[in-house]
């Protein structure tokens, strides 16, 4: 009987037919399957392809198996009633870990006592604000402003523990905001906005305090407000300092720390590549003594007049290009083919771009036992793209031991500091090819216009 | 290919010349030697070769004195191309004359070979060197100064496909690792790399002029 109503369900077994009551139980059941088979079938996972911020939203609609913008507007229209949508957005940014992560960023922060001390000293700075705020004002404050004492709680959290990747997705998010900061004619700019910006604040809450509490009665409660956050201020006030202090420390031991890995990059570049080469060529006293000596004086130059091995003289990207070719075929004895499309002036991220070029020709050179190695250079509006490519042994990317210092160190550490990203490929008895791509910053492309002295 | 193309070397060095005969024995017929601009052409004209193998840089004038002087009573003839110095504007002037193709005197013979074969065949043969220059060549956008509105726009411009091709041939792939590389085939390869030649020969662009102009000064 019911077979007959529901004919593309045939998969049910008879007994769940028998009567009129299971046969709604199972209905239910069937909506439930039918919600529980939406969706991608994985566990929740915020989503680092499909982001605008977090990845929550996107997280949410493949999970579910709704359209990624539906939860997106759904969430912005929550927000406006009440504003704890934000933070709830944080937490689940927090706690909900990112597809392909073992771990969320919440349980890595949970280790990052700094961060906690100062997430919690941010809450207590905006509690107090708040206080002082609420004092004055009407309820606007209260509804939107409570909650993101928990939103800037959790940001601060997932700002300190996050992954590398969202980190640089973050910094995408902020740049405008930091753009204001840098350099010359925009600094000045960015200064009279902010210095515009404030004073039209100061003025409007000004007039709004003096029309909205005219008498000296409404300010009464004013005073015993002050008084109550003078006391947390005092109580909470050298702590602040004490974690903006700590703030300060950690990040001047983090530069030493970038330092160290560059000097650790430049030595092996240098040093650790000479010795090696010493060793290969040990029949060979004469080649060896040469090594030597072209060694010290590398060494020389950048202990005593400040010139980082591997720094070239060059004045222009395309020539430190082909000074790469002129050291390693002087070097190794290989042969370099070099193609370079455009050129531009050279600054800190080409120069770092050159270094890791440099590595992956050298790499090449020695390991890849290729006759010829094609080094392809192109100068583009947005960026600048090296192609370093042999038709050697190859190797198997995944199988590069950890300690291997020359791609790990050399090429990728010092590409990733610099903003810039590295392809690899390669594949046993086939060649390599290493793809460098560092985008060109603002500054560069201004300086690379005509009338501009470079650097 | 039923038969080896004939051949007519011109170059200064006698040696590379020996060298290039010896090594090239079997696969193509060298019909005739010469050494400079003026004997060039008048063996060119009388034995009339499939391909001539041509060194940018010639005493009495350069390698395009020899080739618009044959074009004008034989443009069957087909040139391609050689040389060790890789000065690009002497290299785009060749290519701009009529050359074929461009390759590199450090070529290896099979490489050169096929290279001849396939100027004889009618396609053009780019080394990684000239995809590199004409990439440049092209990389500016032209000023509005550089462009003639009564001729054909399309030929002072790329397509992103042509410059994908040119790209990965910059980087010293063959044909066939281009193909294999972009998901279509070597005579989709090899038309993209006509229709550039094509391009760079018709390019009413000034820009091109000035480009090797502007190479020449530094």
């Amino acid at each position: 009987m019911h077979q007959s109503t529901e004919p593309s369900e045939p998969a049910w077994p008879p007994f769940e037919f028998q009567d009129h009551h299971h046969w709604h139980s199972s209905r239910w059941e069937r909506r439930a399957a039918r919600w529980r088979n939406r969706g991608n079938g994985e566990p929740l996972r915020r989503d680092p392809e499909d982001r605008l911020a977090g990845g929550v939203a996107g997280g949410i609609a493949a999970w579910r198996g709704f359209s990624p913008t539906t939860v997106r507007i759904l969430f912005v229209v929550v927000a406006l009633f009440g504003g704890w949508a934000v933070p709830l957005y944080f937490i689940a940014w927090l706690l909900i870990p990112a597809r392909d992560a073992e771990a969320s960023i919440g349980s890595r922060a949970r280790h990052d006592s700094r961060g906690v001390a100062l997430a919690i000293a941010l809450g207590s700075l905006l509690t107090v604000f708040l206080l002082l705020a609420g004092a004055l004002n009407d309820t606007t404050i209260e509804t939107y402003g409570w909650p993101q004492v928990i939103s800037v709680a959790c940001l601060t959290l997932i700002w300190r523990n996050a992954p590398e990747d969202e980190q640089n997705a973050m910094r995408h998010l902020v740049e405008p905001l930091e753009s204001l900061g840098v350099g010359g004619s925009r600094r000045r700019r960015g200064t009279a906005l902010r210095l515009t910006a404030a004073v039209v604040l100061l003025v409007a809450g000004v007039g709004w305090l003096l029309t909205a509490h005219a008498s000296l009665a409404l300010l009464r409660p004013l005073a015993g407000i002050l008084l109550v956050v003078a006391g947390i201020v005092l109580l909470l006030g050298p702590w602040w300092l004490r974690v903006a202090r700590d703030l300060v420390l950690e990040r001047q031991a983090r530069a030493r720390a970038e330092e160290r890995a560059d000097m650790a990059a430049r030595l092996h570049d240098s040093v650790l590549q000479t010795l090696a080469l010493i060793q290969r060529r040990a029949a060979d006293p004469q080649q060896v003594v040469q090594l030597a000596r072209a060694q010290e004086r590398e060494l020389r130059s950048w202990l005593f007049e400040g010139r980082a091995p591997g720094e070239s003289d060059a004045t222009s990207f395309a020539d430190g290009v082909r000074q790469i070719q002129r050291d390693v075929e002087a070097r190794h004895g290989v042969p370099v083919e070099v193609v370079t499309v455009g050129d531009c002036p050279l600054d800190d991220h080409l120069g770092a771009l050159l270094l890791a070029a440099r590595e992956a020709t050298v790499n090449a050179a020695k390991w890849s036992g290729a006759s010829v190695i094609s080094v392809y250079a192109e100068v583009e509006p947005d960026q600048v793209e090296v192609a370093v490519r042999d038709r050697g042994k190859g190797f198997d990317p995944d199988r590069v031991p950890a300690d291997r210092k020359g791609l790990a160190e050399s090429i990728h550490g010092r590409m990733t500091r610099h903003g810039g990203s590295v392809a690899v490929q390669s594949a046993v008895g086939e060649g390599t090819k290493v793809t460098l791509r560092m985008p060109r910053t603002a500054a560069a492309a201004d300086a690379a216009t005509p009338g501009r002295s470079n650097r | 290919m039923t038969e080896p193309p004939r051949v007519v070397l011109v170059d200064d060095h006698g040696l590379f010349r020996s060298g290039v005969r010896a090594e090239l024995g079997q696969q193509v017929t060298v019909v005739g030697e010469a050494d400079d601009v003026e004997p060039a052409i008048e063996l060119i004209e009388r034995v009339l070769p499939d391909v001539v193998l041509l060194d940018v840089h010639l005493p009495g004038g350069g390698g395009q004195a020899v080739i618009t002087a044959v074009k004008k009573e034989h443009p069957e003839v087909r040139f391609l191309a050689l040389s060790a110095s890789d000065a690009p504007e002497d290299v785009i002037a060749v290519i701009r004359a009529g050359a074929r193709g461009y390759v590199t005197k450090t070529i290896s013979t099979a490489d050169l070979a096929d290279a001849i074969l396939r100027v004889a065949g009618g396609d053009a043969v780019f080394s990684h060197r000239l995809a590199g220059f004409v990439l440049d060549a092209f990389a500016a956008a032209p000023s509005p100064a550089d462009v003639k509105p009564s001729f054909d726009p399309e030929l002072d411009q790329l397509t992103s496909r042509e410059r994908e091709v040119l790209r990965l041939i910059a980087q010293g792939y063959t044909y066939k690792e281009t193909a294999r590389e972009l998901f279509i085939s070597v005579k989709t390869v090899e038309s993209h790399v006509s229709s550039v030649l094509h391009k760079l020969q018709l390019s009413s662009r000034h820009q091109l002029t000035r480009w090797a102009a502007e190479r020449r000064l530094t």
